[in-house]
């Protein structure tokens, strides 16, 4: 059974379609990522699926449960953070989980067996009798998802869950919701805007832009899509010959050249750049500058959606052009 | 629909952790009443009241005057506390557990119920020590099952302000052109005999007038309506309330 499936969902606020007509599918077990910009609709999206917002249109069923009919089976298969800290600032941090465990109707003995348990895991046991007020971002984050966890939640809704961390506590969380999910078992549906994030923690990836899903595969196909890796020369001289040498070599899948700067698009880069040097210098050609690139899911998202090019780049057929090489000048 | 008994009494128990812990609210907000006695009480000390048999004098027309204002404005806080938590997120936290939403609604009930009717009693004694003599044990017991219908009534008030607002900005409106009305009209400070007739037909809709009639009746015996005019229509508006509040509170969404 799949933990979550959906199909054509669809929510609109006072005309404005945050969510257009999504469908997919998420195995039991499985990370599943939804990447995106904000306002893309990927909150919308998730609170759709934990039952807050009811859907314009379209079905969804998690842990095989009717989002809009099944809403209290869903709500007992579920755990959530929220993108937005929502913690009860005046009760300890202790207090904080008593009050969920209660409401999921955990007894006694189990909720502090339970409650001690998640505390240790999240490091947070000496600061169990402080007030939540007093916890910095970090910790009020890493109790939010000791609190998704207390109750053993079949699915878990991570939304942002690293958002505005330092790159230490976003390190050690993420290692966290690995083990989660690996260990435990736990199918995790996370919302992040940060590529590195979807590239190393998910399964698969699904790439939403303006409501809809752009692309979804896992992160090593969608980074397959873009043909390999950037290597960009800058030369100095006359290219000709050089180009029509390379136009016979079968492993360049792209090339471009543009003001001295000859970008080629290719499987394993790092090991062709000797040969490429080589060539060209028997050809005439000083090589000045090498530089390869990897690509990443961030130029994936370039790739799908065309949005952060659309900014940067002057012309359009110049965005065009860009858009095929997955270009790797890009200023970041 | 199931009750949840333990989400009820854990939401109760948040309130009154939040309650004991919020020191300076408790304090402010009984001020306000507070000065209401002393000011009003003191200054019309030797007025009589017309209408007003028994010689109980003008604090004891005021004490179960401000005793209801102290009900109305605590008992719509509730109302400001759903709020407040949509503000901070936790009205997600709760939103989304495996709740009975009814269960949610008496959960907040109780809890405002109990923070309400310890102010209501705090200034019941504040008003003891104002001179305010009331007619015994019994006349105290009919006294706290007003209260509680008072307090029922506005924290439905609350709750549908609460389910249609999105968020703490517009509830200053609200308490200025709708709570206070509600108090002026009431006839907590004044008798409702002086009122031309047009604001006298605003009172008599408004629910806070019977509750402070009927605590006049209960706590001093003399009231401008009989007691069972004023326990029949707090009852009612109770029920209304509260079924209006837990319907609003039902169809707004947690996000």
């Amino acid at each position: 059974m799949d933990a979550i499936r959906v199909e054509g969902l669809v929510k609109t606020f006072d005309g404005f379609t945050a969510v257009d007509h999504i469908s997919f599918a998420v195995a039991e077990g499985e990370l599943f990522g939804l990447l995106g910009p904000n306002g893309a609709g990927k909150t919308t999206t998730i609170n759709m699926l934990a039952t807050l917002l009811r859907p314009t249109a379209g079905r969804a069923a998690v842990a095989g449960f009717d989002v809009a009919r099944d809403r209290d089976a869903v709500r007992n298969s579920i755990g959530i953070v929220f993108q937005e800290p929502a913690l009860d600032g005046r009760l300890t941090g202790r207090e904080n989980l008593e009050f969920h465990t209660m409401m999921y109707g955990i007894g006694k003995a189990e909720r502090r067996r339970r409650i001690d348990e998640v505390l240790a895991l999240v490091e947070l046991t000496d600061k169990a009798a402080t007030p939540v007020d007093k916890y910095s971002g970090g910790m009020k984050r890493r109790l939010e998802i000791a609190r998704g966890l207390t109750h053993r939640p079949k699915v878990l809704f991570l939304d942002e869950p690293t958002l505005g961390l330092d790159a230490q506590t976003r390190r050690h969380i993420w290692e966290y919701v690995r083990k989660l999910n690996k260990d435990a078992g736990v199918t995790i549906i996370l919302t992040t805007h940060y590529m590195e994030e979807a590239d190393f923690l998910c399964d698969r990836v699904a790439i939403m832009d303006h409501g809809a899903f752009a692309a979804l595969d896992t992160p090593p196909r969608l980074k397959d899509l873009l043909g390999g890796d950037v290597v960009s020369l800058e030369l100095d001289g006359d290219p000709a010959a050089f180009l029509d040498e390379l136009g016979r070599l079968e492993w360049i899948k792209r090339s471009k050249f543009h003001e001295d700067v000859l970008s080629l698009t290719m499987e394993r880069g790092e090991r062709r750049i000797p040969e490429l040097v080589m060539l060209a210098s028997e050809k005439g050609l000083a090589v000045e500058c090498v530089n390869l690139r990897k690509p990443s899911l961030e130029d994936v998202f370039l790739h799908f959606t065309g949005r952060t090019i659309r900014e940067q780049e002057a012309g359009p057929s110049e965005r065009n052009r860009g858009m095929m090489m997955g270009h790797g000048r890009r200023g970041r | 629909m199931r009750i949840h008994w333990t989400a009820i009494y854990v939401l109760w128990r948040r309130e009154m952790i939040r309650y004991v812990r919020a020191k300076s609210r408790i304090v402010g907000s009984l001020a306000m009443p507070v000065f209401f006695l002393a000011f009003l009480g003191l200054g019309f000390r030797r007025m009589p009241v017309p209408g007003m048999g028994g010689g109980a004098g003008y604090i004891g027309f005021l004490a179960p005057g401000i005793i209801g204002m102290t009900l109305l404005f605590s008992s719509s806080m509730q109302g400001m506390s759903v709020l407040w938590d949509k503000e901070f997120g936790f009205l997600k936290e709760i939103m989304v557990a495996p709740v009975s939403r009814i269960s949610l609604v008496l959960g907040r009930v109780a809890g405002g119920t109990t923070t309400s009717m310890i102010q209501g009693l705090l200034i019941f004694g504040a008003s003891l020590l104002m001179g305010f003599r009331f007619r015994g044990p019994l006349a105290l017991l009919f006294g706290l099952v007003f209260m509680l219908l008072i307090s029922f009534t506005f924290i439905g008030l609350g709750l549908i302000f609460a389910s249609r607002m999105k968020d703490m900005q517009g509830f200053g409106i609200v308490m200025n052109f709708i709570i206070f009305p509600f108090f002026f009209l009431s006839g907590a400070l004044t008798p409702l005999e002086n009122f031309p007739w047009v604001i006298r037909a605003l009172s008599y809709a408004d629910p806070l007038t019977y509750g402070v009639d009927g605590l006049r009746a209960v706590l001093i015996g003399t009231s401008s309506l009989p007691v069972v005019v004023d326990l029949a229509a707090m009852i009612g508006s109770s029920l209304v309330m509260l079924f209006l509040g837990a319907w609003f509170f039902e169809k707004s969404e947690g996000a």
